[in-house]
């Protein structure tokens, strides 16, 4: 049985872990660095992308996770995930794990009050539409020529893929549907290094 | 279909706030030194609980110009207090776009027999409560978060502990009653009796439940945390100790590894002096903020 880890630093890490167990896999709360040697795929959630970065760098996660990205092993980042993922914040110098070649410009929406929920269309996921909750979202205004787009708002990449690294700047772990966690544990199953 | 301002997207928000520390400030400097030591949010206020306690008078909204300057200074999400029922300084806050409101008895309350209607709102709303009644209530009003009351401004954490226990513990017997008995429990805690069921099956609330009011060390929060606490409020904790910058680092820190002694002995080390802390039993009943709005 794959175990699946999520990033236990601060965010909506109890949602994932309930999705994940529907999903029929264990997962595992994520809080050293050490318990990452024992889990074949990582989730970091959404949360307060500022708070969790600040975390990681204190408890020296972003080496530890850039070498588990490095041997193929899958990540998925929600939202904050998909912030600390990205080789760079827009306007911003926070350090991120920098793993996957995108750009991003954090809180791209506005506000809480331009937060919302929407049916967007993800084609890889079949023709019914996901619904989306996007919650002070970020989106992915650059991407390198490796990285997959698998899902737009309005032109706005929302959904991407590199390999083995999958994000969203949206929130399914809200949402009463787990194709995407679903999407994501075949990534796991898979051998990418 | 675009829906915005749903309950789903104002409690996603508190989901997304979980685990985290936030921060009463009175100024953009303030703010920034919480943004820096890892706070998931701030809540602007004119004047910090402990100093509205010290001061007396008339506590209103902050001046919305300040709340505005924070909101372009820093990057985290944005908290402002409103007085219970003052439903005009809501729609002040929501037309200026903070990102959550508090509902909250530390300033002075406005109107003694009602609350904000929050469902009429977009914005999201964190409201105190004192037991589970209270938080059913607010819940029913329409508010996307819960914090205990404690007592703000003290230092003293030992009325969170016992607004969180309450809760906590009322929680626990309402998931071993029969239907009946829920019908009449709704009734004695004055809250919808679809609320009272949906928390018996699920034996938690449908919104996030952080501990506030009295935190003031790291210790205090990693306490709340393993009482069932899902994040704190600090108010006068940080701002009101001797180096706050170190003080709020070591209260986040505090606050994620709230069950491991090793991460907390090491933050609690060197944090030079805590706010100094008021004994409950020296404060005259009618100035317990808590008693507010229930």
């Amino acid at each position: 049985m794959k175990k699946i880890g999520v990033l236990a630093l601060q965010g909506a890490v109890s949602e994932h872990i309930e999705i994940l167990e529907r999903c029929g896999v264990t997962p595992i709360e994520i809080k050293k660095t050490v318990q990452i040697a024992d889990i074949d795929g990582l989730i970091i959630p959404g949360g307060e992308s500022s708070t969790i970065g600040n975390l990681m760098n204190e408890y020296s996660f972003f080496e530890k996770i850039r070498e588990f990205a490095y041997k193929g092993k899958p990540i998925y980042g929600t939202c904050a995930g998909l912030i600390l993922m990205s080789k760079n914040i827009i306007g911003e110098n926070r350090k991120t794990i920098s793993i996957m070649d995108i750009e991003v410009r954090r809180n791209a929406f506005g506000r809480q009050i331009d937060s919302m929920e929407i049916d967007i269309e993800i084609p890889k996921l079949g023709n019914k539409k996901f619904p989306a909750v996007f919650i002070r979202a970020p989106i992915i205004e650059k991407v390198g020529k490796q990285v997959e787009i698998l899902a737009e708002i309005d032109d706005r990449i929302v959904m991407a893929q590199q390999e083995n690294l999958l994000v969203s700047a949206f929130h399914p772990e809200l949402s009463n549907d787990d194709r995407i966690h679903r999407y994501f544990l075949n990534l796991v199953n898979k051998r990418w290094r | 279909m675009k829906k915005m301002g749903t309950f789903k997207v104002k409690s996603g928000l508190a989901e997304m706030l979980k685990g985290g520390v936030i921060m009463d400030i009175v100024s953009v400097e303030q703010a920034k030194i919480a943004e820096e030591a890892g706070a998931v949010s701030v809540m602007v206020l004119e004047r910090i609980p402990a100093d509205i306690r010290k001061v007396g008078g008339v506590a209103r909204m902050a001046d919305p110009q300040l709340i505005k300057d924070v909101m372009d200074s820093v990057t985290i999400p944005v908290m402002a207090k409103v007085r219970i029922g003052h439903f005009a300084e809501a729609q002040i806050l929501q037309a200026l776009g903070v990102d959550f409101i508090d509902e909250s008895e530390v300033l002075t309350p406005a109107d003694e027999q009602y609350h904000i209607n929050k469902n009429k709102f977009e914005i999201p709303f964190v409201c105190g409560a004192t037991n589970l009644g209270e938080a059913l209530r607010r819940i029913d009003e329409g508010a996307a978060m819960i914090r205990t009351k404690g007592e703000a401004g003290t230092g003293n954490v030992v009325e969170a502990v016992r607004h969180m226990r309450l809760i906590m513990s009322e929680i626990k017997e309402l998931t071993s009653l029969s239907e009946d008995k829920l019908i009449t429990t709704a009734k004695e805690k004055e809250a919808s009796y679809e609320l009272v069921k949906w928390v018996a099956e699920n034996g938690k609330l449908p919104v996030v439940n952080f501990a506030a009011g009295g935190i003031a060390t790291p210790a205090d929060a990693a306490l709340m945390m393993q009482l069932g606490a899902e994040g704190v409020f600090v108010g006068s904790g940080i701002f009101k100790s001797e180096n706050p910058s170190v003080m709020a680092k070591a209260i986040v820190r505090a606050t994620t590894y709230f069950n491991d002694p090793e991460v907390l002995l090491e933050v609690s080390r060197n944090l030079g002096e805590a706010m100094m802390g008021l004994q409950i039993s020296q404060i005259e009943e009618v100035d317990l903020l808590q008693k507010r709005g229930i």
